[in-house]
């Protein structure tokens, strides 16, 4: 039909219009290289988790402290996000395990093309976990999958209580919160745990949410117990992947042997 | 401001879109929900710089949005949400599922063809044969 009068048989300088119908994600080539990502891991039975929070919420010393706690029970490395420097990653290779350092520059999260640029630098055949410390920064780093089997959001003591209804996207994609720095609450006056935690339930997310001071070694049990948790049941579903994939070469093999 | 990423992806999937048809992409339709976690105003805002110099300059974007709703795990009901407030409005119930408004899709790309390109099949017969 012709764009100018709307007739449908304009002879001179008609276009020809054509709608192509798609109905895809807009960010489906960083799904694509996400599941690319979590295949590497899953090769490898190796159990990725996200970390996300606003700058400054205790993400490195959080894993730190873990590192020092389990680095006997597991084989641990670290992908660092941040906009300039190394210094997390140094903090991490501090503590005797491998840390990669993605500095993004101006971008204000992580995509899926740059966690697998470093995948390529880690030896994941000797490790068992992998915690991507994502960017400081709790609006854009929900809208990219990363290849990650959980999310870990963290939430300071000092940043207030009702964050999760300021961010809600960002929550929402919460496997476990973590109300960390909890230590200082006390002295705050105004963080109530309750609140934090009612504000991610209006998100209808049962995630758990557990108040943490990695300093203080406040329920870091808790913490613990839930890592552990979610790395067998990770790699048990790793496991049968893994046999229904044998399975299926045996079958494949014998069929073309027939 | 990740919503020029996410433009970048958008257009790197209009031309090649663009490609196949031998065209021009003249207007794009685009679903964004209120917990997409994308701002539609900084979409649009966006949109422009990443389509400059490709075979969407140019076009119209054209954005719909879905609303939060849910669907009560306990009493069942569907109900409209907040994108902070996603419980039950019939009975209250926290446990709920998300039945639209966290999308970020590119549902359909209109192209202009223009009418002489070279290798078209249906190339209009000169009227004097």
């Amino acid at each position: 039909m012709c764009e100018a009068c709307g007739c449908s048989a304009h002879p001179v300088g008609a276009k020809d219009r054509v709608t192509v119908e798609v109905l895809g994600r807009l960010l489906d080539a960083n799904d694509r290289t996400a599941a690319h990502n979590r295949a590497h891991f899953d090769d490898h039975r190796v159990v990725a988790f996200n970390l996300m929070s606003s700058p400054g919420a205790g993400k490195t010393a959080l894993l730190e402290a873990t590192i020092d706690a389990l680095k006997d029970e597991f084989r641990i490395a670290v992908i660092e996000g941040d906009l300039e420097t190394d210094n997390d990653a140094r903090r991490i290779r501090a503590r005797g395990v491998p840390a990669i350092q993605i500095t993004t520059g101006s971008a204000c999260h992580l995509d899926a093309g740059m966690v697998h640029e470093a995948l390529h630098d880690l030896p994941l055949a000797g490790l068992d976990i992998v915690f991507i410390e994502n960017v400081g920064n709790l609006v854009c780093p929900a809208s990219f999958d990363l290849g990650q089997h959980r999310n870990v959001v963290l939430l300071s003591a000092t940043e207030g209580d009702d964050k999760p209804a300021k961010y809600p996207v960002i929550f929402r994609a919460a496997d476990l919160v973590l109300l960390s720095k909890i230590e200082l609450a006390d002295l705050l006056g105004d963080f109530d745990a309750g609140r934090a935690e009612r504000a991610v339930r209006a998100l209808a997310s049962a995630a758990p949410v557990i108040p943490l001071s990695a300093r203080k070694a406040v329920n870091f049990d808790l913490w613990q117990a839930w890592l552990r948790g979610e790395v067998a049941a990770i790699r048990a579903a790793q496991s049968t992947a893994h046999r229904a994939h044998e399975a299926h070469h045996d079958h494949h093999h014998r069929t073309a042997m027939a | 401001m990740h919503e020029l990423s996410i433009c970048r992806a958008l257009v790197a999937r209009l031309e090649a879109i663009a490609r196949e048809h031998a065209a021009r992409v003249s207007e794009v339709h685009v679903s964004i929900g209120p917990l997409s976690g994308v701002e539609a105003r900084l979409l649009r805002d966006a949109f422009p710089l990443a389509c400059a110099g490709t075979a969407a300059e140019g076009a119209a974007l054209k954005i719909e949005t879905a609303p939060v709703r849910v669907r009560c795990r306990v009493c069942g009901a569907e109900t409209v949400a907040t994108p902070n407030r996603l419980l039950c409005a019939a009975c209250g119930e926290w446990r709920t599922d998300l039945l639209s408004g966290d999308e970020m899709l590119l549902r359909r790309a209109i192209l202009a063809i223009d009418d002489d390109p070279p290798m078209r099949e249906n190339v209009r017969e000169p009227s004097h044969v």
